[in-house]
């Protein structure tokens, strides 16, 4: 041993060990870094300078993830004061508001990051879809995007029946109501859904295994895939601007290295959706309300927030139309999407083309006149199973009023590619929009228009409901 | 090696392996799909609900009368005529329970407003199908409704009502 240099004491051999070296200090030694770390190697060593725009991803797949890793973290301390089991479930809930520290924060984390995590989702699936970026060879990420959206959407289900309360309840008995329309096999899947005939202890059982363990496990499956297929597919579509479309001209671009151009935006991005989310949770309680009763329905007894529009269709339609063919039609387009619409030209320009962008104006426009019209008018005038009354209420409350509603929009879009001159694409667009318009006036009207009976009330005229 | 052009005339011992994994794979998958389904079944505990249940004497229940036997979850009915109904409380539209409105005569349900007179036929939609029953038996003098075995029914019938 060299006496010049003391031997490093434990301590500092083991900082030496876990902290970094020197931060570097040139491009190589930064793209090193990225290849070296766990997490950081998610991501390539350098980036087209555009796709660091905000104004093309908005962050929101990121976001996505931020939210799933609050939800692991907030999800797993909830488990220390719950048991799944009725009606112990409830008094848990309520133990964990007013005796547990900060109990009541946790819940509101999960509760408020749970809801937008929905919202977040369906706007990273509009992005992707406005700007074409699921055109090949990006087709495999939008069909585990679609499988992801719909895991969150039952792991959101799945969570509302844990805290056991009236909301709870009859949300979980109306919406798994709407699964036994499935022909042949509805009544023997809600049955086993369920544990039995009706929404019980056995299916809070069920219901939690489902959310803390098998759909948690599949979403973070599929989102390391999801991330994998990112760069496989040659890192995110790049943005264009409509003029360099319109041009042909290939664009510029820099290549910047991800350290600290990426690491940094995504860093503070993170941590101010941290900050939003924390105070809102402070701020606003997540809803609870009496414990089940299975006695007695609230009126009215609404599903959870993100079914509503669902909802909504059953009222106007027959459940087999209302509740699956139409949804399932609905699915089953969105999954084709990236099969029907493959022009490469111009992924990467929001809504396709300047045509594109005055069609989305116009869908968006008429569908928020149309929907709400009809729903007046099927309240109000139209009445089905009235006038044709021996017929059955499949065909008069199910096929009939779905034929009236098909009729304008083959015609409008028609008028679309007649008038307009609309291309395959420009069409596919024209019509996603006014179907998702309709959807989210739909929601809308749902969860803010119906009260007592279902009835249509003005929002500030809603009289309280009965529980 | 002249076969190669000529497939499918027999099977080679690869493609003879190959059909083989593939049955036994898929039985064996068929096989844990079905473990699984039948591990899901549910659970039926000795309960007060699924079991038969004696909810009392013939002359509890006057004529034209309608009781809840919220344990049950069912309705007791007593027609003009004197003859019993079970009928399940759970609406057939979406599976709200379906209060009795005494000053109308009617079931209505809260959830989306389905209506239905007190033999369970539907007055209002969206439901589709009159309420469910239940078997019922008048032993020694007792009402005796089996809640394990519901009965859907598409019309009312007289053929569906005890008579003591
Ligand atoms: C838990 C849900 C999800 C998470 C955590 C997630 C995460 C991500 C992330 C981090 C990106 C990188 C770019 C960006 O932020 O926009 C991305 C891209 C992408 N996502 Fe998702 N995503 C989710 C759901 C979805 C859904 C619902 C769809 C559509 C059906 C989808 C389809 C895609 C596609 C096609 C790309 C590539 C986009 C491009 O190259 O421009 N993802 N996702
Ligand atoms: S559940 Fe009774 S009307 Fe819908």
């Amino acid at each position: 041993m060299n006496d010049d240099i003391p031997e490093p004491s434990i301590l500092d051999r083991m900082r030496n060990r876990l902290t970094p070296d020197e931060l570097p200090t040139d491009d190589r030694g930064r793209m090193r870094m990225v290849v070296d770390s766990l997490v950081l190697h998610l991501h390539p060593t350098k980036i087209p300078d555009r796709t660091l725009r905000w104004t093309y991803t908005w962050g929101l797949g990121g976001l996505a993830a931020v939210l799933m890793t609050i939800l692991a973290f907030t999800g797993v301390i909830l488990l220390n004061n719950y048991t799944p089991s009725a009606p112990q479930a409830y008094l848990d809930i309520l133990k964990l508001n007013d005796n547990v520290w900060f109990g009541e924060l946790i819940r509101n984390l999960h509760h408020w990051s749970a809801n937008l995590l929905i919202i977040i989702a369906v706007l990273h699936l509009i992005r992707v879809f406005v700007t074409g970026a699921y055109r090949p060879p990006r087709e495999l990420n939008w069909l585990l995007g679609v499988a992801m959206l719909l895991l969150v959407l039952g792991a959101n289900f799945t969570g509302y029946l844990l805290p056991w309360d009236q909301l709870a309840y009859w949300a979980i008995t109306v919406g798994t109501g709407i699964i036994s329309y499935i022909p042949l096999i509805g009544n023997w899947l809600t049955r086993l859904i369920l544990g039995g005939p009706e929404v019980s202890g056995n299916t809070l059982l069920n219901f939690y295994s489902m959310h803390i363990a098998i759909i948690p496990l599949i979403i973070f499956g599929l989102m390391s895939y999801h991330f994998w297929r990112v760069r496989k597919d040659g890192g995110l579509s790049i943005p264009k601007s409509l003029e360099e479309s319109e041009t042909g001209v290939e664009p510029k671009m820099e290549r910047l290295t991800t350290i600290p151009n990426l690491v940094q935006k995504e860093l503070l991005y993170t941590l101010v959706w941290i900050a939003v989310i924390l105070v809102f949770a402070m701020l606003v309680q997540a809803p609870l309300e009496g414990i089940a009763n299975p006695d007695i329905s609230p009126n009215p007894a609404k599903a959870p927030w993100y079914f509503m529009g669902l909802q909504e269709m059953l009222l106007h339609f027959h459940p087999l139309v209302g509740a699956i063919i139409l949804p399932g039609l609905a699915i089953t387009g969105i999954i084709l999407l990236p099969f029907l619409d493959i022009n490469p030209k111009n992924v990467g320009v929001y809504f396709r083309s300047r045509r594109g962008r005055a069609l989305v104006l116009l869908a968006a426009g008429l569908s928020l006149i149309a929907t709400p019209a009809w729903v007046l008018m099927d309240e109000y005038l139209l009445n089905w199973n009235g006038w044709l009354p021996t017929w059955p209420s499949l065909i008069s409350n199910g096929l009939i009023p779905l034929a009236v509603i098909s009729l304008p929009l083959i015609l409008l879009d028609d008028w679309v590619r007649k008038s307009f001159h609309a291309d395959t694409e420009e069409r596919v667009l024209f019509i996603a929009s006014f179907l998702f318009t309709a959807f989210v006036v739909l929601t809308i009207i749902g969860i803010f228009f119906r009260g007592p009976g279902m009835a249509l009330y003005l929002p500030w005229n809603m009289p309280a409901s009965s529980h | 090696m002249s076969e190669v052009n000529t497939p499918n005339q027999n099977l080679t011992r690869r493609d003879f392996l190959k059909l083989t994994w593939a049955v036994f794979g898929g039985l064996a998958l068929l096989e844990t799909t079905g473990i699984f389904l039948a591990y899901l079944q549910p659970r039926l505990a000795d309960g007060e609900f699924g079991s038969i249940l004696n909810v009392g004497t013939v002359d509890k229940f006057p004529p034209n009368s309608v009781t809840h036997i919220t344990n049950g979850r069912f309705y007791i009915v007593r027609l003009g005529d004197g003859g019993f109904l079970a009928i399940y409380h759970r609406c057939t539209h979406l599976g709200c329970t379906v209060p009795w409105d005494e000053t109308q005569q009617k079931f209505i349900c809260p959830c989306h407003s389905s209506e239905f007179d007190r033999q369970g036929t539907v007055k209002n939609p969206p439901a589709p199908r009159p309420l469910d029953l239940f078997p019922v038996s008048i032993v020694d003098g007792n009402v005796m409704v089996n809640t394990g075995a519901p009965i859907q029914r598409q019309t009312y019938e007289t053929a569906q009502v005890v008579y003591p």
